[in-house]
């Protein structure tokens, strides 16, 4: 088995064996699998239908479906963790999408790329063009990713949310790293949070 | 490989009209052995003109067995693994009891038969289990009516089944539905050889209103993509246009053909019941309403499967019950596979299936 993306392996070390998660756009599996095999008790939502097929396969229990539209069918409450790795760019609302996380769970993981990283501000800032990067890498015109967000952003969102940031990481090249100047520093980031206000 | 078995149930079996059925008799088969554990039986469901012959050869036709694609040593359902049952459903005219049966006077019941549910049919089921030995099967597995047997069988004996795998299939019958099935007996019983149901020992029985039936059944399982491929507006054995109401063009040729051929094999009374059966189909009218409450107390892994040309049964009644699941927390995988074939794919060669079945069975 290949080794799982460093934001993900620090998602499967945080959630303890017997735990209920919700993996939004789960893709194929990976962390559920090592959360299976961990005694969690994973589920999946992927929009793929090639990917559940192989999902399912597997023996994962993955559900097709659009995350933006069928959270709202899960109950409240009904997980101990939501994770929604690299996907809360390609919400319809990243602002509903974080209320829908913690209304189904108690917690939620949420990694996102960092549009505020130094290499995107250059590529913006010298060349006048929307970056193109290892973690956003397709063109503007066809790329799914359609509120990029900075760290700051997120913790400001989750401040207005009312949403308790309980621990942070930050990645670069695939490394975790100090936070220090984490905005300008870290390629992608990874954040466990609580709580929130309810739903309007 | 297979021997053909029935069995008569001992007791009578309780029906959803209130009326009870005595004598009933269960025509099965069964492949692979039942381990001394006898917890890895596969019970497969048959969907409306489908039978017990599963990976057999049909005793009338001498075509391959309906899943024998599926079905088999190594295959997606492995008989070396498990052991596989498939059984005819009450009111069908495979060797299970049915309006052909002969009753207790001497005379095929015919229209005296009681209506049954899809409920009736699987009480018949898990009956014939009881007599086998078999307290709780690994799988239970079904497409289209088959699937609602399936989905049955987890709503009413939620601890007879750790899976519950249900292809192409819905929780309830549309008006569209019952459309097409009305259409179908109407066309049965405006056939003068239909004789109010007692036709059986005639020399000729509703055999032309049966083929209308399966001619406009048979369009409803497949796609338009798929017709078109097939026949275009291309003509049969001819270069032009005749002006005349010969079956002109391949698809009318063809339709008239699966028609006539399912004559041969199928008795007119018991497609009135079984298509009856389906068109009652509600589980959530049966938990009050609500689907959720119809699956709480199952403690089954479910798999829901659709394909994006089935107009029949589609994806949207799957994802309906994968909210009911989700609602009431259990686990549950669905996916829409892509294939050209409408309806009818669930029993075509359709290798994304394959993976998703033998991953879901384990």
């Amino acid at each position: 088995m290949t080794a799982l993306r460093p934001d993900l392996a620090t998602i499967l070390r945080r959630i303890e064996p017997g735990a209920r998660v919700l993996d939004i756009g789960c893709g194929d599996g990976a962390l559920m699998a090592a959360l299976t095999a961990k005694d969690v008790d994973a589920r999946g939502i992927e929009i793929d239908g090639g990917c559940v097929a192989s999902c399912v396969a597997q023996g994962l229990s993955v559900v097709q479906g659009d995350a933006d539209r069928d959270l709202a069918f899960y109950p409240d409450g009904a997980f101990d963790y939501a994770v929604l790795s690299q996907t809360l760019q390609t919400a319809a609302r990243p602002d509903r999408m974080m209320q829908e996380l913690l209304r189904v769970g108690r917690r939620a993981f949420v990694s996102f790329p960092n549009f505020a990283y130094w290499r995107m501000r250059w590529a913006l800032l010298s060349r006048g063009r929307m970056p193109v990067t290892r973690h956003l890498p397709v063109s503007w015109y066809e790329t799914d990713n359609i509120h990029h967000v900075t760290v700051r952003d997120f913790e400001l969102l989750a401040e207005a949310l009312g949403i308790a940031i309980e621990r942070r990481w930050f990645f670069t090249r695939d490394r975790e790293m100090p936070a220090g100047g984490a905005n300008w520093r870290a390629e992608y980031a990874l954040f466990e949070v609580s709580g929130g206000l309810p739903n309007p | 490989m297979t021997a053909p078995r029935s069995l008569i149930l001992p007791r009578p079996l309780p029906l959803d009209s209130g009326q009870s059925l005595g004598h009933v008799e269960i025509a099965f088969e069964t492949y692979g052995d039942l381990n001394a554990a006898r917890d890895n039986a596969i019970l497969v469901c048959h969907a409306l003109t489908g039978d017990q012959h599963i990976a057999s050869p049909h005793p009338v036709t001498g075509k391959p067995g309906w899943w024998e694609r599926l079905v088999g040593e190594g295959k997606p359902i492995d008989t070396a693994r498990h052991h596989v049952i498939c059984a005819n459903v009450i009111g069908s005219c495979m060797g299970s009891t049915g309006p052909a049966t002969v009753a207790d006077d001497g005379a095929p019941y015919a229209m005296r038969f009681p209506v049954v549910t899809i409920r009736d049919m699987v009480r018949a089921l898990v009956a014939l289990l009881d007599e086998l030995g078999i307290a709780r099967l690994h799988a239970v597995v079904g497409g289209s009516m088959g699937g609602m047997q399936a989905l049955s069988l987890a709503a009413n004996f939620p601890d007879r089944a750790a899976r519950v795998l249900a292809i192409a299939t819905t929780s309830r019958h549309s008006a569209q539905n019952i459309a097409f099935h009305e259409l179908g007996r109407q066309a049965i019983m405006a056939d003068p050889g239909w004789n109010g149901g007692d036709y059986y020992g005639a020399a000729e029985g509703p055999e032309k209103g049966l083929a209308v039936a399966r001619m406009a059944a048979h369009i409803t399982y497949l796609s338009e993509a798929g017709l078109t491929d097939k026949f275009g507006r291309r003509l049969q054995d001819r270069e032009a246009k005749g002006f005349n109401f010969d079956a002109e063009f391949q698809v009318e040729s063809y339709l008239r053909y699966q028609g006539l051929a399912f004559t041969d094999r199928f008795d007119a009374n018991a497609y009135l019941y079984i298509t009856r059966a389906m068109d009652y189909f509600d589980l959530a009218e049966e938990a009050g309403g609500s689907l959720a409450e119809a699956f709480r107390r199952s403690d089954a892994r479910f798999c829901l499967v659709s394909f994006d040309t089935d107009w029949l049964y589609p994806t949207s009644e799957s994802r309906h019950i994968v909210h009911a699941l989700n609602a009431v927390a259990k686990p549950v995988s669905f996916v829409e596979l892509s294939a050209p074939f409408g309806h009818d794919s669930f029993l075509l060669d359709v290798p994304e299936l394959d993976r998703v079945v033998e991953g879901f069975l384990g």
